[in-house]
């Protein structure tokens, strides 16, 4: 070996030493086995982009659903549905009721002006009456069984007592389980049977402009359904056909997806049944005590001539073009 | 009094499952119900954590908040607990819970799952302490007993933890500050709104 090799040599084994004496404890001291390891401090920050993420494992139980292992998404549901929906609900309830009472202290009770005629004209057939009280039987039972879930235990459970409220609240749900079905048939019955009186035009424009008989003076001209009765209708429909949708994924858990799902349609379920309940009252107000008359159309179906031609002017018209108003000596008053 | 708490030192878990083995036969709870379970994080990958993880007896619960006929309660001891005889089987407690605890004996609609079931804590029910009926319905009341959770009492690497959360969570500092390494204690800062500080 050449004496330069030796240097070489040496320097080499002597560097290969030191790299060995100074690298391999550091190396020993700096194993970290939790330095690719998730911690839940990261999956929050990670939450802040996207609130609604599921930490998902792996997991050697049969229900596969327990592989999440965290999922703070129930808290934002949680606010809903402790804070939120409770102010909404209590909002548009009481808020519609007292509407409804103001309006009636300041208007009164719509009369018919022109006196009753003694004549009657068919404004619902049997059929349209059946359909009509089926879904709002229905309808009063699943609101009252469906408020219960919200307001029962703060307005309910302090009266009646634990025990008592429990079964409440099972037969509310055993109740709001089955009547969703005739009240879905219901809905879809008057769908089919009412839209086409239900389409909106320019006389609904009109009757809005003239304020529907309800502010203001006269009574503008309106077919078989007025601006406002239009007004019920799609909401019904639309109101109706979103609680179905929403109730069925309710009703069968886990068709929609996950508990995320399930959350949402909660949501949808109970805005739109909060709202519905407060488009309805006004809907009882102004069919009952609101309005002389009106009742008749879905009590006995039969409506006074009189009524009808105030409040449905162009419809006694067809009406009576296709000869359902009889005419002739009954319109002679009886003396 | 003690504030109990679980605690899963992640850095421990060699996911053999004898926690969720011991609940089950502990609790002797329903087949297709498990109270406990172990999951597996990154699984395969570097990093890869294994957690046990069981209802957390959370600070302020989401499922007694959400509960529509205020079933819940909490003992002295901070545990949440559930009344059976008032659950109506909703299943909204298991909407809001953040690590999935609650849990039905059946699979079904709306309503027909029956009542819902989750870890006691080893601590039964509202019924009388250690009576049968209270076994029925919740299994072993071991706290009456002066005995901690058995998940946690027998596992191996005594990576779970369950007992007073300052007491168990000074353990886990001296074995973070003794090995020099931790992962955190999963589902704190969900549970209690805190994280061991180390």
């Amino acid at each position: 070996m050449r004496p330069g090799a030796h240097l070489r040599f040496l320097l080499a084994a002597l560097l290969m030493a030191l790299s060995v004496a100074f690298v391999a404890p550091v190396t020993a001291q700096q194993v970290n086995p939790t330095a690719d390891s998730v911690r839940e401090r990261q999956f929050l920050d990670a939450l802040k982009a996207n609130p609604q993420a599921e930490l998902q494992g792996r997991i050697t139980i049969p229900d596969q659903r327990a592989a999440t292992l965290e999922r703070p998404a129930g808290r934002q549901w949680r606010e809903f549905q402790q804070v939120t929906i409770v102010w909404i609900g209590a909002i548009v309830v009481l808020g519609m009721l007292a509407v409804l009472t103001l309006f009636y202290l300041i208007r009164g009770r719509i009369r018919l002006e022109a006196g009753p005629s003694g004549r009657t004209i068919t404004r619902f057939n049997a059929f349209e009456r059946f359909m009509h009280w089926l879904t709002a039987a229905c309808f009063v039972l699943l609101a009252l069984s469906g408020l219960n879930v919200t307001f029962g235990k703060l307005l309910l459970l302090p009266l009646i007592g634990p025990e008592a409220f429990t079964n409440l609240s099972v037969a509310a749900k055993w109740a709001h389980n089955f009547l969703a079905w005739p009240f879905m048939l219901g809905i879809a019955l008057m769908f089919l049977v009412w839209i086409k009186d239900n389409i909106p035009g320019l006389v609904d424009v009109k009757w809005f402009a003239a304020g529907g008989g309800i502010v203001g003076k006269g009574h503008p001209p309106a077919r078989r359904f007025n601006g406002g009765q239009k007004v019920v209708f799609w909401s019904v429909v639309i109101g109706g056909a979103l609680l179905s949708v929403s109730g069925i994924y309710l009703i069968f858990p886990f068709v929609a997806g996950g508990v995320l799902e399930l959350q949402f349609w909660n949501v949808v379920h109970g805005v739109v049944a909060v709202l519905m309940v407060a488009l309805i009252l006004a809907h009882i107000y102004i069919g009952t005590i609101g309005m002389e008359g009106a009742f008749d159309a879905m009590g006995s179906g039969e409506v006074d001539l009189n009524w009808a031609k105030t409040h449905h002017s162009l419809w006694v018209e067809e009406e009576q073009k296709k000869g359902h108003v009889p005419a002739g000596p009954n319109l002679q008053p009886a003396e | 009094m003690a504030r109990m708490k679980f605690l899963c030192d992640a850095d421990r878990c060699i996911e053999c499952n004898a926690c969720v083995t011991a609940c089950k036969n502990e609790n002797e709870v329903p087949w297709g119900i498990n109270r406990r379970r172990v999951v597996t994080i990154n699984d395969g990958k570097p990093g890869e954590r294994s957690v046990s993880m069981a209802c957390m007896h959370c600070t302020d619960a989401p499922c007694m908040a959400v509960c529509p006929v205020d079933c819940f309660y909490n003992t002295a001891d901070g545990v949440v607990l559930h009344n059976k005889d008032l659950c109506i089987g909703c299943g909204y407690c298991f909407y809001a819970c953040p690590f999935g605890a609650p849990q039905y004996p059946k699979v079904g609609n709306f309503g027909t799952r029956g009542k819902m079931d989750k870890c006691t804590y080893c601590s039964g029910g509202p019924e009388v302490d250690l009576s049968p009926a209270e076994f029925q319905k919740y299994g072993s009341n071991r706290l009456a007993e002066g005995k901690l959770p058995l998940c946690a009492e027998m596992c191996s690497t005594k990576s779970l933890l369950a007992g007073d959360g300052e007491i168990i969570a000074q353990i886990y500092k001296e074995r973070v500050v003794k090995r020099g390494y931790g992962s955190g204690a999963w589902g704190w800062q969900t549970a209690y709104k805190e994280t061991i500080a180390i």
